[in-house]
Order: C-alpha cells, then sequence, then structure tokens
C-alpha cells in the first residue's frame, strides 16, 4: 500500500531566525501541507510573509480574525506576498507558542493559479484563517517565509512540510 | 494517528493511516456533479482536498447518500476582506458550501467528515474554505450537520443553477484510520 501522507522535510530551528525556505519542492504530489510550530524569540507578533519561487509580485489574500472580543476581516491586493497571521496568529511574548498550518493545494499544476489556506493561532493573540493567491501558474517549487523584523523565529521552533498523493 | 483537516499529528508516513480512496479531475466541458460512491466503511474519517471554480459563480453544494430532503442544518464563520460574518441555516435540502462568495475562480476546500459510517448518530462535517481574486473574496469555516444515523456511502458535489465544475477542478476524496 503506498504513503499517501509523507514527511518531506523537517527543520527545528537551530537559532533564531526571521526566514524558513524550502527549496526544490518535487512535483510528485497532489498537495503539500506545511505545519510550523512557532516558538517566539520576540514580542513583534509578526505577520508572516509567504512568498513562492523567489518572485515578489502576483500575490494577495483575504484574513478573518478574531481575538476573544472582536471578529474582523482584511484583505491584500496586489502585493508582494501573502500575508499570514496578519492580525492575530502569532505570539506576543518571547517564549509564546502559536500554531500555523498552511495547505497548498494542486500546487504543482501548471493550468491555475496557486491558492493557499491557512490557519494561525496562538492563545496570546487570537485565530486567524487566511486564504492567499499567487496569480501564476506556474508550478511552486519554492516557499520562503519571512517577517518584517528580525529574529522573530526562536531556536526551537520546528517546520515540517507533508506531501499528500492522490490516487 | 489521526490527521483531522489542517491538525496534523507528530506520527505521520505510515502506508494505510492516510489512504487516498478516489479522485476526481475535471475534464473540458466540465461537469456538473463529482460523485464519490461505495465509499467503504473501513475508515475511522473521511477528509476531501479540493480546488474547484464554477462557470455560475456560485456556492457549492454537497449531499449524502443522494439524500434531498431538508435534514441538513449549518453554521458559518466567514470574511470578506471587510467585515467578518456569521450565519446559521435549519431544515436545508443539501450541504451548503461558501454560498455568499462562491467559487468565480479557483478556490480550495478541506473538508473532515468525521466518524461517517457510525450508525448510531448523526454526522457532522466541517471544512475550511478560501478564494482570493485580488481584490475579492472570502475565507471561512463552515460546519453542516445531517440528520441521518446512515453511514455515508456516495458523497455527491452538485454545482448549483445548472452550472459546472469548471475544467482543472479537482477532488480527493482521502480515508483516516485509527489506531
Amino acid at each position: 500500500m503506498p504513503i499517501t501522507y509523507e514527511k518531506i522535510q523537517t527543520t527545528t530551528l537551530p537559532s533564531a531566525t526571521s526566514t524558513i525556505s524550502f527549496t526544490g519542492i518535487s512535483g510528485s504530489y497532489t498537495d503539500i501541507v506545511l505545519v510550523f510550530g512557532y516558538k517566539s524569540n520576540t514580542t513583534n507578533q509578526p505577520t508572516l510573509r509567504l512568498t513562492f519561487n523567489g518572485t515578489s509580485t502576483g500575490f494577495s489574500g483575504t484574513q478573518l480574525t478574531g481575538n476573544g472580543s472582536t471578529d474582523a476581516s482584511y484583505r491584500n491586493s496586489n502585493a508582494a506576498f501573502i500575508s499570514i497571521a496578519r492580525i492575530v496568529g502569532t505570539p506576543t511574548t518571547v517564549g509564546g507558542m502559536a500554531t500555523i498550518i498552511m495547505n497548498f493545494q494542486n500546487y504543482s499544476n501548471t493550468t491555475t493559479y496557486k491558492t493557499v489556506l491557512a490557519r494561525a493561532s496562538a492563545a496570546e493573540s487570537g485565530v486567524e484563517a487566511d486564504v492567499g493567491l499567487w496569480a501564476n501558474t506556474a508550478a511552486i517549487t519554492q516557499i520562503d517565509i519571512t517577517t518584517a523584523t528580525s529574529n522573530d523565529f526562536a531556536s526551537g521552533s520546528v517546520v515540517t512540510l507533508y506531501g499528500i498523493k492522490a490516487a | 494517528m489521526n490527521i483531522l483537516g489542517i491538525i496534523a499529528s507528530s506520527k505521520l508516513g505510515d502506508a494505510g493511516d492516510f489512504e487516498s480512496i478516489a479522485t476526481y479531475s475535471v475534464g473540458s466541458g466540465g461537469s456538473a456533479t463529482i460523485t464519490f460512491s461505495s465509499i467503504p466503511a473501513t475508515f475511522a474519517h473521511l477528509q476531501i482536498r479540493a480546488i474547484l471554480k464554477q462557470s455560475i459563480g456560485s456556492g457549492a453544494f454537497a449531499r449524502f447518500n443522494s439524500d434531498t430532503g431538508s435534514n441538513y442544518a449549518r453554521h458559518r464563520l466567514q470574511g470578506n476582506g471587510a467585515t467578518a460574518s456569521a450565519a446559521g441555516d435549519a431544515s436545508q435540502d443539501k450541504v451548503l458550501i461558501n454560498t455568499s462568495q462562491g467559487f468565480s475562480d479557483f478556490g480550495t476546500i478541506v473538508m473532515d467528515i468525521l466518524d461517517y459510517a457510525n450508525t448510531n448518530k448523526y454526522k457532522t462535517e466541517r471544512h475550511l474554505f478560501g478564494i482570493d481574486l485580488n481584490g475579492s473574496g472570502a475565507v471561512g469555516l463552515e460546519s453542516n450537520l445531517w440528520q441521518s444515523t446512515s453511514a455515508i456511502t456516495q458523497i455527491e458535489f452538485i454545482s448549483p443553477n445548472g452550472g459546472n465544475y469548471a475544467e482543472y477542478s479537482h477532488f480527493a476524496l482521502y480515508g483516516i484510520r485509527s489506531a
């Protein structure tokens, strides 16, 4: 029986950083899923900036947020990156934790634009659901996550990329 | 091991834990319905991962076991880029998926149906959906109740208003086993 849900790569950050990259992503899966066990090194509560294949054009997104008292929705258009956890969903304290999971469905087809569906949860700040569009038909072979500030991700943060194969 | 929706466990990769049951890729000309039938009862849960676009930009529908009775109910939380909103409907004749924004271009859903084969209780599905069109779109969470104790053996996705799912729409059904 073939393995359908497979770990592609996992990284435990050895030191604080604000940049995570997966390169050379194989096109042999149907979907890929990125699971980020985020431990904070700062109080910045940063937005995660998501880009593909080293590009900085063609991105947009819509966000749904809740912080315990208020719900809201936001949008980025004609952006240089997809915003994940734009308002809430990352920690506000040093050592704070967040779980961020991103779904990249049909990431390797070369006929449709690419959409990422994500959820970010941090008890300190709130929960957020995000959809992001990359208006490009290229297969996704590289995923980069950055923030606008330095060393937001603490040593010990764990990032794992999984592949899912449909029959 | 359990992999429910966007929750992933730390133990992955065992053959058969998360299994591809069937996949449907829409060809040229489109398709009005996508049907997964004869779903075996051998899994604990089901997950459907899809990208979809409709010829008529509307929400998607689904039905279980071809039940057209008013046996469905739902709740929704969604954001459209400007406001967040919540809604609920009882006595529906179908599962409703992103009915307010539709899928006028390719959007995505991840749907979980827990304990789908249990014959002692009603069934609940939940899904995360999103579509962004660089200036419009929506993202949200919805859950639908099917008031039937029957095991789910068929799931039919229906393009509403006489439309079709567009070419390159892709639906994949997976089964998740418990220990």
